[in-house]
């Protein structure tokens, strides 16, 4: 057998069902692949590609694809699906064999399409997943009936389990070679959808048998979870808890990392001399590394924490259940509760929150949601307002008694992320009024999963590959932004018999005080305004160079308390209008390029830079001057 | 209102539209009695609706509403819960059962 394969090509397969039935599970299964995975449908929106080695010995090359319910691409991710499906992408060849997933707990919308994709005369198998969860709730299906009643091959699969896809592998080795397959084919109208439909129906009735208790636990937990009132203030005291756990369960984590930094600092400090080009070194290590790539370590716990809550929502299947209680309110914004999605995702990073929006259909609404994204609060801003929060306001409970669990600095920041909801909310109420006048929002329709228990190692997994980011990042464009702002900070280094600190002899001044009258109106200092350059390639940027520029300034063996430095240097009325600027500043090129790509030009980039750029103006000046005629100044 | 929906109406006087169904309903689909909504020809409509599960025949019961408007709602179709609004809902005809 082996033999024989070895001269056979690469067999092509490729995964299409519905969404959320366990393709991307199956897939990282079958190839060891580590795309993201998580109980919600829409989570896949680009093709994936892998490969395997079949127990025959035969090399597998697998695709992963987006969800759907139908092959007519009504969104840009169906359009994948479809393109991939059909064969209709001219630099891939259509797959040689489509495995078509369905959710065996959730089989009647699953074999419609099956039906369906029958007819695009593809060599088909059936994969009946999460076949573990039926068997648990006494779901019976004759698989070997059901297999001959679609005259197809049919197996039955446990993505997430080793040795859940034994079945499948086999069914894999025992395909014959693939035929030609016959390209004509029409996306069926409402009458051929009801034949189908009526097909599946009949098929099920011979083939499954459901017991009578439906999953009564999503039933259950729904009651509550989806109760009209007590489901939106559970809503927001989920939302609420993250950002109070934000603060509370990184601080000691993050005490210990900055011990490290500062204990590596003072190290440096010890070994090398402050004269000459060893000085230089010394400056180098000390204020351009340490303080400045170490200020923005420092919150990789809090990231962690924020991202820990997003995984468990996910994985739980709890962000469905938020579009749904969020529908009405994102309607009042011109979008629906679909939309809200993406955006509890840009929480985490705009990126794969704009991403997301590919399951959107109508254009408008998935270009306002794009254009939005960035304002929802990512995780790249926690090192700018937590450094804010922590230097400008007290560690202490909101109030006494029952009030006593609440911190202040986590309200403000609960503060900050609603901000960030709201002008979401408000531009694109303002986008949908505005640019495309009258055009009425797309229905909104989702599907609801049902729970499942997060499981301890996709979280772990997801955890690790957030904090591999973050590191890279760190290491790679904050750390390269870094050399810069340090190079510029101590270059021209002051003359012999210098009088004024040296800073004040660096290119870094003349920049800062050039641009400075430009700021002075929003209450930045020239120290703001070094730190904002560099900055526009990455918020955490910011942060890392005013640790920089101040460690620059006062050379002194402590310099990883940046938030100290702040506390005593900048007015109130300036840190509250460093955070406003951070709430709407469009400071992230990696966002921009994204937008850039799934808006298809220029255009639409340079529009949300504008736009955010101007309102971040706006509200750093009113917040600023606002602040001061109350005596914050 | 369409010819179509008349002369199912007329031959069932029990069947309402799902849209102005109360929480906790249960019935069986009818038929659909699709319109333009949301930026989407009536057709088009009925195509999603019937991709969802929503055909003729199929057991539903209405689950959950939301706050406002009692909008949007949670639909059991068989063995699937779909979220949407009553504007679109309101397409589907059912019959208690
Ligand atoms: N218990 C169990 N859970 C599964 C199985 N397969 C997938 N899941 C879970 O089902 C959910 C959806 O899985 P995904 O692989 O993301 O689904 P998908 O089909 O790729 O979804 P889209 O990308 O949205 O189309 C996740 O929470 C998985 O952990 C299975 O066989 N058994
Ligand atoms: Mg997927």
């Amino acid at each position: 057998m082996n033999e024989m394969s070895a001269g056979l090509r690469d067999l092509r397969i490729a995964l299409v069902g519905n969404p959320n039935c366990g393709k991307t599970a199956l897939f990282n299964t079958l190839t060891g692949s580590r795309q993201r995975v998580a109980n919600y449908p829409g989570v896949t929106v680009e093709r994936k590609e892998g490969s395997f080695l079949s127990p025959g010995g035969r090399r597998v090359q697998l695709l992963d694809l987006p969800g759907t319910y139908s092959l007519r691409a009504r969104s840009p991710d169906e359009v994948v699906t479809r393109d991939v499906v059909l064969g209709e992408q001219a630099e891939v060849a259509a797959p040689d064999l489509l495995v078509c997933v369905a959710d065996a707990t959730n089989l009647r919308i699953g074999l419609r399409l099956i039906l369906e994709l029958k007819r695009t005369g593809r060599p088909l198998l059936v994969a009946l997943n999460m076949f573990d969860i039926a068997r648990h709730r006494g779901i019976e299906v004759d698989v070997g009936r059901l297999s001959a009643l679609l005259g197809l091959p049919v197996v039955t699969t446990v993505a997430v389990r080793r040795g859940g896809t034994e079945a499948l592998l086999a069914a894999i080795d025992a395909q014959a070679p693939p035929g030609e397959a016959d390209a004509a084919w029409s996306a069926p109208d409402a009458a051929g959808l009801r034949t189908l439909q009526r097909e599946a129906d009949r098929i099920l009735a011979a083939v499954v048998r459901v017991p009578d208790r439906r999953d009564a636990v999503t039933r259950r937990l729904d009651a509550v979870l989806l109760h009209p009132v007590a489901g939106l203030v559970i809503l927001l005291v989920v939302l609420f808890l993250m950002f109070q756990a934000v603060f509370a369960w990184a601080q000691p984590a993050m005490d210990l990392i900055e011990a490290g930094f500062q204990a590596m600092g003072a190290a440096v400090g010890a070994l090398l001399p402050e004269e000459g080009t060893a000085g230089l070194l010394r400056s180098f290590l000390q204020d351009g590394l340490i303080a400045g790539v170490g200020s923005v370590l420092v919150f990789l716990p809090q990231i962690l924490v924020l991202f820990l809550f997003i995984l468990l929502l996910e994985d739980f299947g709890y962000m469905a259940r938020a579009a749904f209680l969020m529908d009405r309110i994102m309607g009042g914004a011109g979008l629906h509760g679909r939309a809200f999605i993406p955006l509890l995702s840009s929480f985490a990073c705009a990126i794969p929150g704009i991403m997301s929006t590919r399951v959107i259909d109508n254009q408008h609404d998935r270009l306002a949601t794009i254009l939005v994204a960035p304002l929802m609060t990512c995780s790249a801003r926690i090192p700018v307002y937590t450094l804010i929060i922590g230097s400008f306001v007290p560690d202490r409970p909101v109030g006494e008694g029952a009030w006593s669990w609440v911190g202040l600095q986590g309200l403000v920041m609960f503060g900050l992320y609603a901000a960030g909801i709201v002008s979401a909310l408000g531009m694109s109420f303002v986008f949908k009024r505005l640019l495309w006048r009258g055009q009425p929002t797309e229905p909104f329709m989702l599907e609801l999963p049902d729970y499942k228990l997060p499981r301890v190692r996709n979280l772990a997994l997801g955890l690790w590959q957030r904090a591999k980011a973050f590191l890279r990042r760190a290491g790679t464009i904050i750390l390269s932004m870094m050399v810069v702002i340090w190079f510029l900070s101590s270059v021209p280094r002051p003359p012999e018999g210098a009088t004024q600190p040296a800073i004040e002899y660096s290119f870094a001044y003349s920049i800062g005080h050039a641009v400075e009258p430009l700021l002075r109106p929003i209450g930045f200092n020239w120290q703001i305004g070094v730190a904002l350059i560099p900055g526009m390639a990455a918020r955490e940027v910011a942060v890392a160079s005013l640790g920089t520029v101040y460690a620059v300034q006062e050379a002194e063996e402590d310099a990883a308390q940046l938030g100290q430095a702040l506390a005593g240097k900048w007015s109130l009325a300036t840190a509250l209008a460093f955070l406003a600027w951070y709430v709407f500043a469009p400071q992230c090129v990696a966002t921009l390029s994204v937008i850039r790509r799934e808006t298809g030009g220029r255009r639409w980039m340079w529009f949300s830079f504008g736009y955010m750029l101007a309102l971040a103006y706006l509200a750093a000046f009113v917040t600023y001057q606002g602040a001061r005629a109350l005596g914050a100044g | 209102m369409s010819f179509i929906a008349d002369s199912v109406l007329a031959e069932t006087p029990a069947a309402l539209d799902l849209g102005a169904a109360r929480r906790g309903f249960r019935g069986r689909i009818r038929g659909l009695r699709a319109f333009a909504s949301g930026g989407l020809p009536a057709e088009e409509l009925e195509r999603r609706l019937l991709e969802l599960g929503f055909v003729e025949g199929a057991e539903v019961e209405l689950l959950h509403q939301g706050l406002f408007g009692r909008d949007p709602i949670a639909i059991r179709v068989a063995s699937a819960t779909i979220a949407l609004r009553r504007q679109e809902a309101a397409a589907v005809l059912v019959e208690p059962m």
